[in-house]
């Protein structure tokens, strides 16, 4: 008789489980450390990131799998291909970015946030956005879900009497917690209808489910998918986010930008691509729809922003990212219709990937603002060139990179990937409503590009960076310069293979 | 001409791509030891001057050693693989009918360097100005260098963000309205265009230029190379500009610096004719024949309403400013260009080609005119200069005002100047269209568009009555005659031009071979 017990293949699930374990470390070293010495934490912290993001490199030459049913090799509930390892890059990396950007911002006192707790969060958070895209199992993959979120309402909150924060915390909570139990309901249809939570078996068997249980099916998927595009801050749920953003520490609204939104995407694919391929029909449309209606009501949102708000430049670049949601969308919802599911999702991942770098980037440079001007409004940056022209060059480089225009040609090719896969899939319709999307995108990034070359207002003030955010948004440059050089570095994703 | 060796040409057109793009690169660092100049602005200029030069003569040695007796064919080239997910190769190449533009863009952007170097226009650091000139240079010249779609498409939008920012920045009154009006149409339509594009690879599996044209649409079903023409069509259109998409290029004329408006009329509006020419004409035949008379009534309406916008501006008391007046007659001329291409017969297209090219001698010259004017005398707006009898230019500045003389009836298409053949061989391919193309309505384009070209006539000839003659007070101010440098960045444009009307063969000979391929099945 075959052992009860599955086989670990440690290597494979490392990246996950080196975030959790130093999440845990920094926790409880939390408790033996002088207040003095705390900023010691945040360095093991980035050090465990860094480390659990060097683990990916011995995956890279084949697919693993592990916690496979004994008995079916074939049905795990974790593998590590290349899909899995890309997003866990793009979500390691993106939680490193924020870290490195919280070190400063933990390390200027007035603040008032916890240093252990924040640590602690954040890495959960990372371990659970990092297990998710491995995940091929429903209940791994609602676990991962809840271990990225969950800690993510308490890092909004976080800021000790803080009401704006709190406020935010909360709104994130509710919506967020209802869009799970909605999905978990809808996972326990798809249970009851098919008898399996792994992935690839219910891909196989929703197709023939008994005629009595079809509208139990049917049920079960689209409540599902409506937990899902929750995570993406997809219309109409989007509301939180402005508010989240505007209220979170800033490093935490730049961490929810890329990894929550990494971390929804994923799920989505999984949820989609892999488990439901036979509800192409249902899902194809509404994600289409979902994905106009996203990035129209996210690129209008950010257009309204008045550059003399507190705050306008995080919440343009919030709304932004509700309208960048809306892109990543597009070519998910393409798969539905073309022959090659996995070229769509590449450029996905591909568009996910150049977006994680800029996007970070455009946050460092705001953190970096935001040290001497607290408001963070759009008008601050007016003359950033004469005080600082280097990093106005680079946010003017990460803006047209998110606008899709030279010199951002990392940009303009991802959203090149995006509109082909629209084309080839004939949803004509859907690449015109986002060539729109595009210019009203292009308004308002290219009017704080202009801004940022006026004439200041008053004298300049320069002040030296920080090392930790030079480091952050010189990672980010790199990353944007080269990938514009060498677009097929992230662009082949969208051309082979990716389960 | 001379027997360049292969690589060497390969060397010289990647040169003239990359090399205003390093310049650029360059003009923002600090001055190496040794050429800071008498100070930072006039170090930075000068490095514009030199660089714009070397590309020059790197445009001009690659004319030289160009096989003038194979124009069909594309030489220089070099095809590398880029980025294999998109299919996009570096592929570059220049045959016949991009030579000429070729070289008109390193001439104009070289004449524009200098200029600005001895008369920078009013704003803030030259640093940049002279690095957005170079990025525009380099997406210009790309545009017509590349042969990949994609490439295209990356090129035709390099050049937004520098225009932009050269509007915005150095420009005149109300410029801030002008660079968002030209940067939100110019950019609306290459996103459509770009729609287009990916229909066309994607349909025929190849991004590469010269591959679609020798397949010459027939790896494309007609209802797809209708919507692909119709979408490209509109991006180009909106550079071109076509009536009635170009309520964008008065604005920005207006506005714009003086280089501004010479590079905007005289390089950037013929990437849009030359998309025409380039990828529609071989590429999607069956589409284009359906557009052809649509595109055709569009553009003889464009000569039409250029022309009267012109003749109202140049009325008295109309407050007309020169520099509107100008861009409205380029509309008109490009309807022209337009026309020509849309007859699809080798002698339209080969006018159009022409046009293009006398198109940009001459309104690059007519905007640096008019730019010398304002210097001189603060205004551009007509009934200001002209006062009750007229500015009198003749008599304050004799130079300036035959200059201006001779622009405004090259412009109005004398013959023996440039403006002449290409718009006499447009009306002659509307004479007798393509074989399929219904000929009484081109006849009727025909009528109308040599209608227009009194109407051209009329309008120039005010505008020279207005600012050239007058009676002369004995007691006003002479002004400033035409002055050195800008001797030296007319000149070549003033030869240009009479050496075009007096021998278009020059011209014709490159293009005729490479528009006849083109029209019969793509390129070799």
């Amino acid at each position: 008789m075959s052992s009860l017990v599955q086989s670990v293949d440690w290597l494979a699930v490392a990246p996950p489980v080196i975030a959790a374990v130093v999440a845990l470390v920094v926790l409880v070293a939390d408790l033996f450390l002088e207040d003095s010495r705390k900023s010691l934490l945040g360095w093991v912290s980035v050090a465990g990131l860094a480390a659990s993001a060097l683990m990916l490199l011995p995956l890279v030459d084949g697919d693993r799998s592990t916690f496979c049913l004994t008995g079916h090799a074939d049905v795990c509930s974790y593998t590590a291909d290349r899909f899995t390892l890309i997003i866990q890059l793009l979500v390691l990396g993106g939680a490193l970015l924020a870290a490195l950007l919280s070190v400063t911002a933990l390390g200027s006192t007035d603040r008032g946030l916890p240093e252990g707790e924040f640590w602690f969060l954040l890495l959960s958070s990372a371990a659970g956005a990092a297990l998710l895209p491995a995940s091929r199992d429903l209940a791994t993959l609602v676990v991962a879900l809840e271990v990225a979120s969950l800690p993510a309402f308490a890092l909004v909150g976080l800021r000790h009497g803080d009401r704006k924060s709190s406020e935010a915390a909360l709104k994130f909570f509710l919506s967020s917690v209802t869009a799970t139990a909605v999905s978990l309901m809808g996972i326990s249809f798809v249970y009851a209808s098919t008898g399996t939570l792994y992935l690839t078996q219910v891909a196989d068997r929703i197709a023939g489910v008994d005629g009595q249980l079809h509208t139990l099916a049917q049920t079960g998927v689209v409540l599902t998918l409506v937990g899902f595009a929750f995570k993406t801050a997809a219309v109409p749920f989007h509301f939180w986010v402005p508010d989240t953003y505007v209220g979170a520490p800033l490093p935490i609204a730049a961490y929810l930008s890329v990894v929550g939104k990494a971390v929804g995407f994923s799920g989505l694919i999984l949820v989609t691509v892999v488990a439901l391929p036979s509800y192409a029909d249902v899902w194809g449309p509404a994600l289409a729809a979902l994905a106009a209606l996203t990035m129209t009501v996210g690129n209008v949102g950010a257009l309204r922003q008045q550059a003399t708000r507190a705050y306008s430049a995080v919440r343009l670049l919030a709304w932004s990212s509700v309208g960048q949601a809306g892109y990543l969308l597009v070519p998910v919802a393409a798969a539905a219709y073309s022959d090659d599911a996995q070229r769509s999702i590449g450029s996905t991942v591909a568009y996910a990937l150049m977006y994680g770098a800029v996007n970070l980037g455009a946050f460092a440079v705001a953190a970096l603002v935001g040290r001497t001007r607290t408001l963070n409004r759009v008008a601050d940056y007016r003359g950033l060139y004469a005080s600082n022209p280097l990093t106005a060059l680079l946010l003017a480089f990460f803006l047209l990179c998110l606008a899709g225009l030279p010199p951002g040609i990392i940009g303009l090719f991802a959203k090149v990937t995006v509109f082909s896969a629209a084309v080839d899939a004939g949803l004509g319709w859907l690449a015109v409503v986002m060539a729109v999307n595009v210019v009203i995108a292009l308004f308002y990034y290219l009017q704080w590009t202009a801004l940022l070359f006026r004439v200041p207002e008053g004298s300049p003030d320069r002040h030296r960076a920080p090392a930790p955010l030079t480091a952050a948004i010189a990672l980010t440059a790199v990353a944007g310069v080269v990938l514009s050089g060498a677009p097929q570095l992230v662009l082949r994703f969208a051309d082979t293979g990716l389960f | 001409m001379i027997d360049i060796n292969e690589s060497v040409m390969q060397f010289l057109l990647a040169f003239v791509v990359v090399g205003p793009l390093l310049g650029a690169a360059a003009a923002l660092l600090p001055a190496p030891p040794g050429l800071k100049g008498k100070s930072p602005g006039q170090a930075v200029l000068r490095h514009g001057v030199t660089v714009t030069g070397a590309v020059l003569a790197a445009a001009i040695v690659l004319a030289l050693g160009f096989d003038h007796d194979q124009p069909s064919k594309m030489q220089a080239t070099t095809d590398i693989s880029w980025i294999p997910a998109l299919d996009v190769r570096i592929h570059l190449g220049i045959d016949g009918i991009s030579l000429p533009l070729l070289v008109l863009t390193a001439l104009l952007t070289f004449l524009c360097a200098l200029y600005s170097y001895f008369k920078m226009p009013a704003g803030p650091s030259p640093k940049a100005f002279v690095a957005l000139l170079l990025v525009l240079e380099s997406g210009t010249l790309a545009t017509f260098a590349v042969l990949d779609l994609l490439l295209f498409f990356l090129a035709f939008e390099t050049v937004l963000i520098p225009m932009y920012f050269l509007i915005a920045r150095w420009g005149g009154e109300d410029r801030s309205r002008a660079a968002w009006k030209f940067i939100l149409y110019t950019l609306l339509g290459s996103v459509v265009m770009l729609l287009g594009l990916l229909l066309i690879g994607i349909r025929a599996g190849t991004f590469d230029m010269v591959a679609l044209a020798t397949d010459n649409g027939r790896s494309l079903t007609t209802s797809v190379q209708v919507i692909a023409v119709l979408a490209i069509g509109i991006g180009l259109a909106v550079k071109t500009p076509m009536w009635p998409l170009h309520s964008w290029l008065p604005d920005a004329h207006t506005a714009a610096p003086t280089v501004g408006s010479v590079l905007l009329a005289g390089v950037l509006l013929k990437m849009g004719t030359y998309g025409f020419v380039r990828i529609l004409l071989p590429v999607a035949p069956d589409g284009f024949r359906t557009f052809a008379p649509c595109l055709a009534a569009f553009a003889v309406v464009g000569i039409i309403y250029g022309s009267l916008a012109c003749l109202a501006l140049a009325k008295q008391g109309a407050k007309g400013d020169l520099k509107r007046l100008i861009a409205y007659s380029s509309v008109g001329h490009m309807g022209f260009v337009l026309l020509g291409i849309a007859t699809m017969t080798p002698t339209g297209v080969n006018g159009a080609l022409f046009a293009n090219i006398a198109h940009g001698l001459i309104t690059g010259l007519l905007f640096f005119l008019v730019g010398g004017v304002k210097d001189r005398t603060g205004t551009t707006d007509l009934d200001t200069l002209a006062e009750e009898t007229g500015a009198a230019l003749y008599g304050k500045a004799p130079r300036l005002g035959g200059l201006l003389a001779f622009a405004a009836v090259a412009s109005l298409g004398l013959p023996g100047l440039a403006g002449f053949w290409g718009e006499m061989l447009a009306l002659f391919g509307a004479f007798e269209p393509a074989a399929d193309l219904s000929r009484p309505a081109f006849l009727t384009f025909m009528a109308i568009a040599a209608f227009g070209t009194l109407l051209t006539a009329a309008y120039m000839l005010i505008v020279v009555r207005r600012v050239c003659m007058g009676a002369a007070p004995q007691e006003a101010p002479k002004l400033t005659d035409v002055r050195t440098y800008e001797f030296a960045a007319w000149t070549p444009l003033v030869a240009l031009t009479v050496v075009a009307g007096l021998w278009p063969r020059a011209l014709l000979g490159l293009t005729d071979p490479a528009v006849q391929q083109l029209l019969a099945g793509g390129t070799r």
